[in-house]
């Protein structure tokens, strides 16, 4: 069944009667990452204004693999349970050379994980869920109809003019988050350009509504007989919608391309048959580029307004919910004086860091799929041939990494008895915790977690001390008989010791709170 | 793992003529498919990034 879109109600702001009193955060962008802004700013006692110059959620499904940490992040959002119960959850991805598999993986071998690898979910669905979210939240202003046609910084902030059915007026606020896409006119009014790769090639990507038994995952085709010579993409969505992604070649024509009379033959070769409707249609091509700084000023860029990857990884929304995870602890900090502004540079520098991962991962996997003629396409061709005879090649059919969080470079306390899984930098690995899960249990604060340890006075964090069973004895013990670890409000691991002195643990939680 | 570069095979001379026969009556192209794949095979049993990328970097002088 198609998606009812339901438009949001405009409201005159205040702004267009009297001058609005400065606010702290204008986010600019009702996107995912705009709205999960948000809502984590308020999780941590922060009002916010967010502007959108439109009034409805994404139009076609776009963001559709939301990977088990944005489930995490989701669940501190309280859209978690709402996006399980609609989406589709998978972890198997297939990848097939002609009609034979060559390749699969399984993104969740082992138990004991609150959330799965991976849900599929229309873009739609979770604005919708988040919108919800936050309209229930006093601390978030939302402005729908609201379009920013001017920025102007200043020393300790920035100035917008904002254009609404009802006219123009101004806002000024101490931080400008621009959440507003890959397009960013924020990035725009400040002049900025992306640096990086444009790949050129061009995909289809359509969603068809068809009743069918496919199973719940991941397939993927280089050179199917369906589509002689190229690649396809096929992913199951919620609503019996399926999403087709066909290569195209850069030669192809976008407008022509997405003619019905044009997409319907080609899905029909896919599908097998004619029994489906076409949902929605776009052509796109890839770039995998970013800013080279992601703070200008008063003005923080947030996910693809600051980095854009190509699809195949799907690193793009969760990519951009990572920097949300990232910067609402830290801006909140410096909001309400606990740090002060140098702790942001560590967003820059982090999240710079992470998305030129997912740009070098991303860039690999693009470079697989669409190899340039000659020694490229070799190569490539070679690897597929390889990849029936010998195992190891297998592994090297690249139809695209999929999401996972990066491991920040820090330079903190580590012994390396423990085990690398939960190593400083890396998101802290869930595990069950007496009928609970440990990543609940941390929730948005910074926690010493004692396992096996008494459980120390430090000042400006909370201490965990759960007893041990078998998943925390191996994603956090290894070998030792007991250790401490300090985990950042974004559940990232700060510092870890087998053993040590108060001291030693209120340093690094200093250090945390400085950015460094 | 350094790169090894000091005579390391004792029957060099007869990989050369196998390698040279491997080639024997196919295309540019097929041998071109041939080398890479050749390539992919002993990069796996090499095994070791920095051996590869000091082998690259050789190759390329």
């Amino acid at each position: 069944m198609a998606y009812e879109y339901k438009p949001y109600n405009f409201v005159a702001p205040a702004g267009l009667t009297a001058p609005e009193d400065k606010k702290k955060v204008v986010i600019v962008g009702a996107g995912p990452i705009g709205l999960a802004m948000a809502i984590e700013l308020a999780n941590h006692g922060q009002p916010s204004v967010v502007l959108d110059d439109n009034n409805v959620v994404s139009v076609g499904s776009r963001a559709i693999c939301w990977s088990k940490r944005s489930l995490e992040i989701f669940d501190r959002l309280g859209i978690a349970e709402r996006a399980l119960d609609k989406g589709v959850t998978w972890q198997i991805g297939r990848t097939f050379h002609r009609d034979k598999e060559v390749f699969s993986f399984d993104l969740q071998p082992d138990e004991g994980h609150k959330m799965p690898a991976f849900i599929n979910l229309q873009q739609y669905y979770v604005e919708q869920f988040l919108i919800d979210r936050a309209q229930e939240i006093d601390l978030i202003d939302l402005r729908f109809q609201n379009k920013v046609v001017s920025l102007d910084q200043e020393p300790n902030g920035a100035i917008l003019d904002i254009e609404t059915p009802n006219g123009m007026y101004a806002l000024e606020a101490d931080y400008v988050l621009a959440c507003d896409g890959a397009r960013s006119p924020i990035r725009g009014m400040l002049g900025l350009e992306f640096e990086g790769e444009f790949f050129e090639e061009r995909f289809l990507i359509a969603d068809i509504e068809m009743e069918a038994e496919f199973p719940s995952e991941r397939h993927f085709w280089f050179e199917p007989e369906f589509h002689a010579g190229q690649s396809a993409l096929l992913h199951k969505q919620p609503d019996s919608i399926y999403r087709i992604d066909l290569q195209l070649g850069w030669d192809a024509n976008p407008e022509h391309e997405m003619t019905p009379e044009v997409v319907i033959p080609r899905i029909e070769k896919v599908v097998g048959h004619s029994d489906f409707r076409l949902d929605w249609v776009s052509v796109y091509s890839f770039q995998c580029r970013r800013l080279q700084s992601f703070i200008h000023g008063r003005v923080i860029f947030v996910g693809d307004s600051a980095h854009i990857v190509s699809p195949f990884g799907a690193r793009g929304g969760n990519g951009g919910l990572q920097d949300v995870d990232n910067l609402g602890w830290k801006l909140a900090a410096v909001l309400d004086g606990r740090a002060d502004s140098r702790l942001l540079d560590s967003y820059d520098r982090e999240r710079v860091y992470g998305a030129d991962e997912n740009i070098a991962t991303s860039a690999r996997s693009t470079k697989f799929m669409t190899p340039a003629d000659g020694i490229e396409r070799t190569f490539r061709d070679q690897v597929l041939n390889l990849a029936d005879k010998a195992e190891f090649a297998r592994s090297w059919v690249n139809s695209g990494r999929l999401s996972k969080p990066c491991t920040y470079p820090l330079d903190a306390p580590d012994n390396r008895r423990l085990p690398p899984s939960a190593r400083p930098g890396t998101v802290a690995p869930d595990a069950p915790l007496a009928g609970d899960w440990l990543l609940s249990q941390l929730g948005r604060d910074m926690v010493l977690l004692a396992l096996g340890r008494p459980a120390p006075d430090v000042g400006g964090c909370r201490v965990l001390s759960p007893g041990t069973n078998d998943a925390i004895r191996t994603r956090y013990l290894g070998a030792a008989e007991g250790a401490y670890y300090l985990i950042r409000p974004d559940q990232v691991v700060a510092a870890r010791w087998v053993d040590a002195a108060v001291e030693e643990i209120k340093n690094a939680a200093a250090s945390v709170w400085k950015g460094i | 793992m350094t790169l090894v570069t000091h005579p390391n095979l004792d029957e060099h001379d007869a990989f050369y003529a196998e390698l040279l026969a491997a080639h024997r009556g196919l295309s540019d192209e097929e041998s071109h498919a041939l080398n890479a794949r050749l390539v992919l095979i002993l990069a796996n049993h090499v095994g070791d990034l920095e051996a590869l990328r000091a082998a690259l970097e050789l190759a390329r002088k």
